[in-house]
């Protein structure tokens, strides 16, 4: 890998067929490419699905990678979204439990300054509901290891991502 | 009208003007064979093992241009199809394999002979897909025979669950296909073809380097008027071999690991490498950094992913090849500098290093292969994988309507004979020889039965050495002389550290005159060089049944030249002084 090599991101269109996704993650380990996360679902058009797939790699293997796509039958489009102005959430869900009286209080002064919602709660229990940016949640998951990693489950979706319309912030 | 999905599948393969069928029956497939009882539209053709039958359609299709079609059972059926598959998928050939497959509501229930085939297939073949639907059936079949055969060619594998074979549907065949993912490239950008014009008009050494895609778009006449236009030389990869005929004067030869040294010292020397139709694997290039450095390269390529992957070409172009040429054609003109030195001095380097074997009398495979030269001036040649492939690579010469089919890519062993037989029911009016050595030949033996049945008048060789002689060949120069399990005369009685031939050795095994005799064929072993032409007569006059010639050759020559793997192309081993023996 040569020093070119960095994180991409990849939109791509597919038939929602059986099998396709299997190809597709196929296609990466069968190749040895390096698959960082890979999120599928439905589209507008229920015949067509459409994958948000981030990986890491230098220009070469990043275009071959590309091409394979493309040849692949039951791709429909490929995007590369590496350096395009797109919008890219991820969901992050963080249970924890077993929290006293003032744990539970700086929880939600935690969660109200990183812009967290509670969306379950019981006493000593919550689950926070996190939809932000891969990196900004890799942040909120280091910050309640570091203070709850033994009453703590966290479980996290992938990204997905879409082109913008006016805005090149992302 | 209501039909069987068993029914439409008859009815498609004729629409699809298919007219030989290599099929093996079972469970499974049960319904679909009775469909094709007293079918007279095509020939169904029983072969004796599954991958035999595929690498038979495999040989059928690469010697008529036609797609192969296939049919088994599920499970076992199915699984012995796989090598055959990534066979064909390596060397880009049109096939369509149906496989039967258990009810539909019994997939998941690892009911008896249930694999899941699909998922299996998924990395070696084009494109696989399970019919879940009776009325996507006829739509399913159609895509299959049009991916197949369009764009870069390869494998296609239709699942057929038992209830949807049994299924009630429309008996409609769609005429129209049209499959939104799948796009196959046309035409060729007229820019980048300018420039590699261009290049070639400037360049002081140009040579073209063609591939195994130039044959598979029949592209080799059009080649050949190319490069005669243009007085540009041509080197070829094994694939790419019989693209010009191989006695052009323009015609340098084979190149990469076992080319010969004029071909491997054109690509060295070259200014502009003209590709076409070539992957650039690494039996071709040697060393990478080392590979045509001196060279500005053009690649031209059905599919992008093979451009620019191994080689960084300057100018690419996708399209398929024979398009290409003859478009190229239009607009090239002859290098302005004039190639008559470049040309001669490659001929000359061609006729100081010629490939020869000596055996100092004794019978050897250059013998073998000069024979099947003249005495099959046109003809199809089948090799299996290894030394007796290298070797007919080397020597074989290939004009007029002759083909060499050969396991290219993936190298698969026990191709030889039951491709020569598809090739045979494909090209009847040709003669076709098959040339494998006794390891690989020992992987599909039991075709004879096939070709006994079929009444194919094939010919048979076994350049037989009693060892798996390319492994050994490499033990000896990089292992120190140690054989590990490539001496196939080896018994438990052996001394342990056996290195080499003996009085002890067994005379046969297995003694293939006997074996031929058992399928009631004529089986001739050849000890001796004089003996040749004779076999060559007999086999010639056999009418529709094989016949099968056994060439005892030394037991220990090799293939030379070799450019070790790793190593540039310029550094070839061209002599190897045996140590002792």
């Amino acid at each position: 890998m040569d020093n070119t090599a960095k994180k991409r991101w990849v939109s791509l269109y597919v038939e929602n067929d059986v099998g396709v996704l299997a190809k597709i993650s196929g296609l990466f380990s069968g190749k040895s490419y390096n698959l960082c996360s890979l999120t599928v679902g439905e589209t507008e058009d229920p015949t067509v699905s459409r994958m948000t797939i981030s990986l890491f790699g230098d220009d070469k293997t990043f275009e071959q990678i590309i091409k394979q796509l493309n040849r692949s039958v039951e791709v429909i489009k490929v995007l590369d979204f590496t350096d395009l102005p797109i919008h890219k959430k991820e969901i992050l869900y963080i249970k924890l439990h077993s929290l006293r009286r003032d744990e539970m209080e700086d929880v939600f002064r935690s969660a109200s300054v990183f812009g967290i919602t509670v969306t379950d709660y019981e006493k000593g229990s919550l689950i926070l509901e996190c939809v932000k940016t891969e990196s900004e949640n890799d942040d909120v998951i280091k910050y309640y290891k570091k203070h709850f990693l033994s009453r703590m489950e966290a479980v996290r979706g992938g990204s997905v991502a879409i082109e913008s319309v006016s805005r090149s912030d992302r | 009208m209501k039909i069987k999905g068993t029914q439409l599948f008859v009815k498609a393969l004729i629409e699809e003007g298919v007219d030989t069928l290599f099929a093996y029956p079972g469970g499974m497939a049960i319904d679909l064979f009775d469909a094709l009882y007293g079918e007279t539209a095509f020939r169904v053709v029983l072969p004796r093992h599954e991958q035999a039958l595929v690498h038979a359609a495999d040989g059928y299709a690469r010697a008529t241009g036609k797609t192969g079609v296939c049919l088994v059972t599920s499970g076992p059926g199915a699984t012995n199809l796989v090598t055959g598959i990534a066979t064909a998928n390596y060397d880009s050939v049109p096939l369509v394999c149906f496989t039967g497959q258990v009810p539909t509501n019994l997939i998941g229930n690892d009911a008896f002979q249930e694999v899941d085939i699909v998922g299996i297939c998924r990395s070696i073949c084009k494109y696989a897909v399970t019919v879940r639907r009776r009325e996507d059936l006829g739509r399913i079949i159609k895509e299959a025979f049009y991916i197949a055969r369009t764009g870069k060619p390869g494998p296609v594998l239709v699942d057929f669950p038992k209830d949807i074979q049994l299924a009630l549907g429309s008996d409609e065949y769609p005429k129209e296909v049209s499959i939104r993912s799948y796009k196959p490239s046309t035409g060729v950008h007229m820019g980048q073809l300018k420039k590699a014009a261009e290049m070639l008009a400037s360049a002081k050494r140009p040579l073209f380097l063609i591939g195994g895609g130039v044959n598979i778009s029949r592209g080799g006449e059009a080649m050949t008027k190319l490069a005669e236009q243009l007085s540009v030389p041509v080197v070829t990869t094994i694939m790419g071999k019989g693209a010009l005929p191989t006695d052009h004067p323009l015609y340098i030869g084979n190149m990469g690991m076992h080319g010969n040294v004029a071909s491997n010292t054109a690509v060295s020397e070259c200014d502009l490498l003209f590709s076409i139709g070539t992957r650039f694997n690494d039996r071709i290039t040697g060393k990478i950094s080392e590979f045509a450095k001196n060279a500005k390269i053009v690649h031209i390529d059905i599919d992008a992913a093979s451009i620019s992957r191994n080689i960084v070409v300057d100018v690419p172009i996708v399209a398929d090849a024979k398009e290409a040429i003859e478009k190229f054609t239009e607009i090239a003109v002859p290098p302005r500098h004039g190639t008559k030195e470049w040309v001669e001095r490659l001929q000359e380097l061609r006729a100081q290093t010629p490939i020869a074997m000596n055996t100092e009398g004794r019978l050897n495979p250059q013998d073998v292969i000069a024979a099947v030269n003249e005495h099959f001036p046109e003809a199809i040649v089948t090799t299996d994988v290894g030394q007796n492939q290298m070797w007919t690579t080397q020597f074989l010469q290939l004009r007029g309507r002759s083909r060499l089919l050969t396991s290219g890519g993936l190298g698969t062993m026990g191709y030889g004979l039951p491709s020569a037989l598809g090739a045979k029911l494909g090209v009847p009016d040709l003669p076709v020889v098959s040339i494998s050595g006794d390891g690989g030949f020992q992987m599909n033996e039991q075709e004879l039965a096939t070709a006994v049945c079929e009444e194919l008048p094939v010919v048979i060789c076994i350049l037989n050495n009693s060892y798996l002689g390319n492994v050994r060949q490499w033990q000896e120069m990089f292992f120190g002389g140690r054989y590990s399990c490539t001496c196939l005369k080896k018994r438990k009685s052996c001394a342990q550290w056996c290195s080499s031939p003996n009085a002890q050795c067994p005379p046969y095994i297995p003694d293939f005159v006997k074996l031929a005799e058992s399928y009631g064929i004529e089986g001739i072993r050849v000890t001796d060089r004089s003996q040749i032409a004779q076999a060559f007569e007999r086999a010639k006059a056999t009418q529709n049944k094989p016949t099968l010639i056994e060439f005892i050759i030394d037991r220990e020559l090799d293939i030379l030249p070799m450019v070790p793997g790793g190593n540039p192309l310029s550094e070839m081993i061209t002599q190897y002084k045996k140590e002792g023996k």
